[in-house]
């Protein structure tokens, strides 16, 4: 017989408003291994807390049921608190009776109310035969790769070497600073984009504990959160020709990943010349033009151009042709190339074809009023059909929809605001790494809106363009978060590893290797020697595809027995 | 091997040198065009209506007598092409509208056919290179515009011939007879299709552009797949008369190009009703 207490949360009207609480706690109190159940209003505030270590003292619990809202919410709590009164925090448990139950079911109350305390009984089952456990411990490596050597890499590079950690910095290209070295004047003040990027390449290429490994890449990871091997092959061998030199291994703890963007192949907009007019550039293509010390003047024949057109969403939100997001920069940029064109062409005309402006934050929409309003750019509201050549000019045929007219423009250079695409290889590192990306390319966050900076893979962070079109102080701040991420990591004494993962129950097992495929995360292994499957607990996520996949039953997860589960079905299969 | 073809109404009447000279030059690639035994006309416009079941009735019955007939049928009409075409893509996605127009009209149309332009068979069946080596008279020299106008092309998702944008399909098309495909900034722009009825000042003006603009890039003739946009395109140039002044731009369907480049006899060609007569620059010295 164990002694359980069962603890029914309100929370707030959230659960007490459908389910009664009062009566569940009742019905629970009638178990047999129920010694004692209440409800209370708010179980995870400090009172709500302090009442089951009390419980738990003054009526000798061994097992505690929190029926209340999601595990992911909460578990922690209880656990912590249980443990401190003397409970084994892994004989405690939650049941969901919020999100699964009072929430989805506010027009029946009664069967909520019926639905909840069968949640509960399972639960006070599955606590009945749960071993008590201990997580166990290992150490880690406070060592960071960061991949990728724009901004945003650097800007991860400079804050973990900055508090105290050593940081190998890898770039397959032959210098740092990515796609912003190509940029002229940056929104909002103009300021010159080299000489921002400048000061930042070095600090990095001083600071004594960052080293940096140029035409290099990540070509294989092993191990797993705190303790990665990552190997590092120099292409600079493979670039010219040469056999390439054996990978090097690196143990890091955690990476950052950076590895940023890449432009939209012009070639895919051949309604608009792409690729065949040499007249017809894209943003970067441009800003290389206004950069300081650079000239703004026709590929064809190096005229300084009088009339400019920017089309603004070449090539983004447009889901039969081209991508369809938006890129989120191109207004911006455009406003600022407008006015950069006036500044230094200033008898000069510049047209802008929009769809709409997107210039949220701040400062951002001021900015592109000053375009309008101090610099007369002309912004035309249409979509542009076609772009094609007529004599050394470039004729834009567009529309203005705010007066209902087709617009044709006879240019000197036209300049198509095309999307970021996800960096060309981002889809093989992301292999390598064991992160997942979405349908363009770029990588997959772990929650879009908790955990921006994290991948879904432990100990790999996310930073700049790879993770979606952003600017430069977005870039920077996702580098911040991921450093910070990355503190959080080293700051722990020791890696904590929960013990309710996947074990092999070697006398069963009969070699067969159908778990091993099975493992999403790549946490299982065949030991040839001993002719059993293993698991590499760190890696382990709990996910179970492996106990359902093992046709012997060998394959298993701490608390998770076979016999908890059936017994847990059988309260519900009637 | 006999393809099903389905003729439609314009190339059965005023198009007529379209249906003989595509026959012809089936016949004489070994890919004979077998007409439909029983059809009628598709309706010649796509309905966009939000309840668009009455007018999908009529493509509808085509593609039952299609079915009957053969896995493909085949059109030269770039307008039947699209009509039927969509229907068949729309139908393959709605299969209740589809039960509720077989419910109409008592027949059993499965949705299996498919619709296939003839220039489709010539690209993907038998290839451009297998074309070119049956060519006995090369169009060399021939300055030759493609023109693909809309329906051929658009929309891509439900037709997907060929890229929207940037087509190519007649260009290899003229390649592979020898002659110099002329690309110009109005081979997709619309001719004003049947505006030509109610509004001929609009389409009259479009027209003139396209023509003038294929001129300005050197092109000696327009190619076209499509029996309205051959109208649209060289009616305007009618008041010269027939018989060619050197000022007006002869608009050639494809399959004409073919017949002469394929070597037939001129009556295969088709070219008597031209108002702007092609024929001169065919004449052997
Ligand atoms: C035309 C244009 C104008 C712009 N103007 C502005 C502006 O005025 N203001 C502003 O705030 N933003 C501007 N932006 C946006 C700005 O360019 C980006 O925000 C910025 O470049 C993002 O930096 P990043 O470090 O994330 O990516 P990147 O600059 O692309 O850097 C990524 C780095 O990673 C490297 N890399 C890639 N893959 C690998 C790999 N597998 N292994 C190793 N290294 C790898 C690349 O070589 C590169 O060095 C503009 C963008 C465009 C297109
Ligand atoms: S940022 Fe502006 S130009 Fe760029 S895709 Fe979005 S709306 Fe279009
Ligand atoms: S529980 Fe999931 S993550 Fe753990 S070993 Fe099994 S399959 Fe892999
Ligand atoms: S599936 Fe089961 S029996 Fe097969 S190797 Fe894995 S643990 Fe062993």
């Amino acid at each position: 017989m164990s002694r359980i207490g069962v603890f029914v949360c309100h929370c707030g009207i959230n659960i007490a408003a459908t389910v009664d609480v009062e009566r569940v706690a009742r019905e629970l109190g009638q178990d047999a291994n129920v010694v004692f159940a209440t409800d209370y209003k708010y179980m995870c505030s400090d009172p709500g807390q302090q009442l089951i270590k009390d419980a738990i003292a003054e009526h000798d619990l061994d097992g505690v049921v929190v029926a209340a809202c999601s595990p992911s919410m909460h578990e922690r709590t209880f656990r912590q608190a249980a443990g401190d009164a003397g409970v084994n925090p892994y004989r405690c448990e939650m049941a969901n009776i919020r999100e699964q139950c009072s929430w989805v079911h506010q027009r029946e109350p009664e069967q909520a109310t019926e639905k909840a305390s069968e949640i509960v009984r399972t639960l006070v089952a599955k606590v009945q035969q749960d071993e008590e456990l201990a997580p166990s411990y290992f150490p880690l490596t406070r060592r960071a790769l960061v991949i990728g050597g724009g901004i945003s890499g650097l800007e991860a590079a400079l804050g973990i070497a900055r508090s105290g950690y050593p940081v190998v910095l890898v770039e397959r290209q032959d210098h740092l600073g990515g796609k912003m070295a190509r940029l002229s004047g940056t929104y909002l003040n103009f300021e010159a984009a080299p000489g921002l990027l400048q000061r930042r390449v070095e600090q990095v290429l001083s600071h004594p504990h960052i080293e940096v490994m140029l035409q290099a890449q990540v070509t294989g990871l092993d191990g797993y959160v705190g303790n990665f091997q990552a190997w590092v092959a120099d292409v600079s061998a493979r670039e010219a020709g040469e056999p390439p030199a054996e990978p090097r291994r690196i143990d890091v703890g955690a990476i950052v990943v950076a590895t940023g963007w890449d432009p939209y192949p012009l070639n895919r907009l051949p309604e608009y010349g792409g690729g065949k007019i040499l007249d017809v550039v894209d943003g970067l293509t441009f800003e290389q033009m206004l950069q300081p010390g650079a000239e703004i003047r026709r590929p064809s024949d190096g005229r300084v151009p009088q009339e400019v057109v920017f089309v603004q969403c070449a090539g983004s939100r447009d889901p039969e042709r081209g991508v369809s997001y938006c890129s989120k920069v191109c207004c911006m940029y455009v406003a600022k190339q407008a006015m950069l064109f006036k500044q230094r062409v200033p008898e000069g005309q510049a047209y802008v074809f929009y769809i709409d402006i997107r210039s949220a934050g701040k400062g951002y929409d001021e900015f592109v009023q000053q375009a309008m309003e101090a610099y007369d750019v002309l912004y035309l509201r249409g979509k542009v059909s076609k772009i094609f050549a007529r004599g050394d000019r470039v004729v834009v045929w567009g529309a203005d929809t705010l007066v209902g007219r087709p617009v044709e423009v006879e240019a000197d250079l036209v300049v198509l605001a095309t999307p970021m695409l996800p960096g060309s290889g981002a889809l093989t590192l992301a292999q390598t790494l064991h992160i997942s990306a979405d349908g363009y390319g770029f990588y997959n966050e772990a929650h879009p809106k908790l955990r921006p900076v994290e991948s879904l893979t432990a100990g790999v962070y996310l930073a700049g363009a790879g993770q979606g079109p952003k600017d430069i102080p977005e870039a920077v701040s996702q580098a911040g978060g991921a450093v910070a991420k990355v503190l959080q990591l080293f700051a722990q004494e020791t890696m904590v590893q929960d013990p309710t993962v996947a074990y092999v129950v070697e006398d069963i097992c009969s070699f067969c290797g159908v778990c091993v495929p099975a493992c999403p995360y790549e946490a299982r292994e065949l030991d040839p020697l001993r002719r059993v499957a293993t698991v590499n607990a760190a890696l382990c996520q709990t996910c179970g595809a492996c106990v359902v996949a093992c046709p012997n039953k060998a394959s298993r997860i701490h608390n998770w027995e076979p016999g908890q589960v059936l017994a847990m079905a059988d309260l519900l299969v009637k | 091997m006999g393809i099903p073809y389905y003729p439609g109404c314009t190339l059965s009447t005023k198009a007529g040198g379209y249906d003989r000279s595509g026959r012809a030059v089936a016949a004489a690639l070994g890919m004979d065009l077998v007409e439909l035994p029983n059809w009628q006309c598709c309706g010649a416009t796509f309905p966009l209506a939000t309840d668009n079941s009455l007018a999908l009735i009529a493509p509808t019955r085509v593609l039952y007598e299609a079915e009957q007939a053969g896995e493909q049928v085949a059109t030269l009409c770039a307008i039947c092409y699209h009509v039927l075409k969509r229907t068949q893509t729309t139908l393959a996605k709605d299969t209740e509208m589809l039960e509720r127009i077989n419910w109409f009209t008592e027949q059993d149309y499965e949705g299996r056919v498919e619709v296939v332009h003839f220039l489709q068979l010539l690209r993907d069946q038998l290839g451009w290179e297998a074309l070119a080596e049956r060519v006995v008279r090369p169009l060399t020299g021939l300055r030759a515009a493609p023109y693909y106008g809309c329906l051929l092309l658009r929309p891509y998702n439900e037709i997907g011939l060929d890229d929207p944008e940037a087509p190519l399909i007649l260009h290899d098309l003229l390649r592979a007879l020898g002659a110099e495909p002329v690309d110009f900034p109005y081979n997709i722009e619309c001719c004003g299709s049947y505006l030509t009825v109610r509004e001929p000042e609009i389409s009259e003006g479009l027209s003139r552009e396209i023509v003038a603009s294929s001129r300005e890039h050197g092109a000696q003739v327009l190619v076209t797949a499509c029996p309205l946009c051959q109208f649209n395109l060289e009616y305007p140039q009618r008041a010269t008369g027939f018989g060619r002044t050197g000022n007006e731009t002869p608009i050639l369907y494809f399959t004409q190009l073919m017949a002469v480049a394929l070597g037939l006899p001129e009556e295969d060609w088709g070219m008597e009703d031209h108002y702007v007569d092609p024929r001169p620059l065919f004449e052997t010295a």
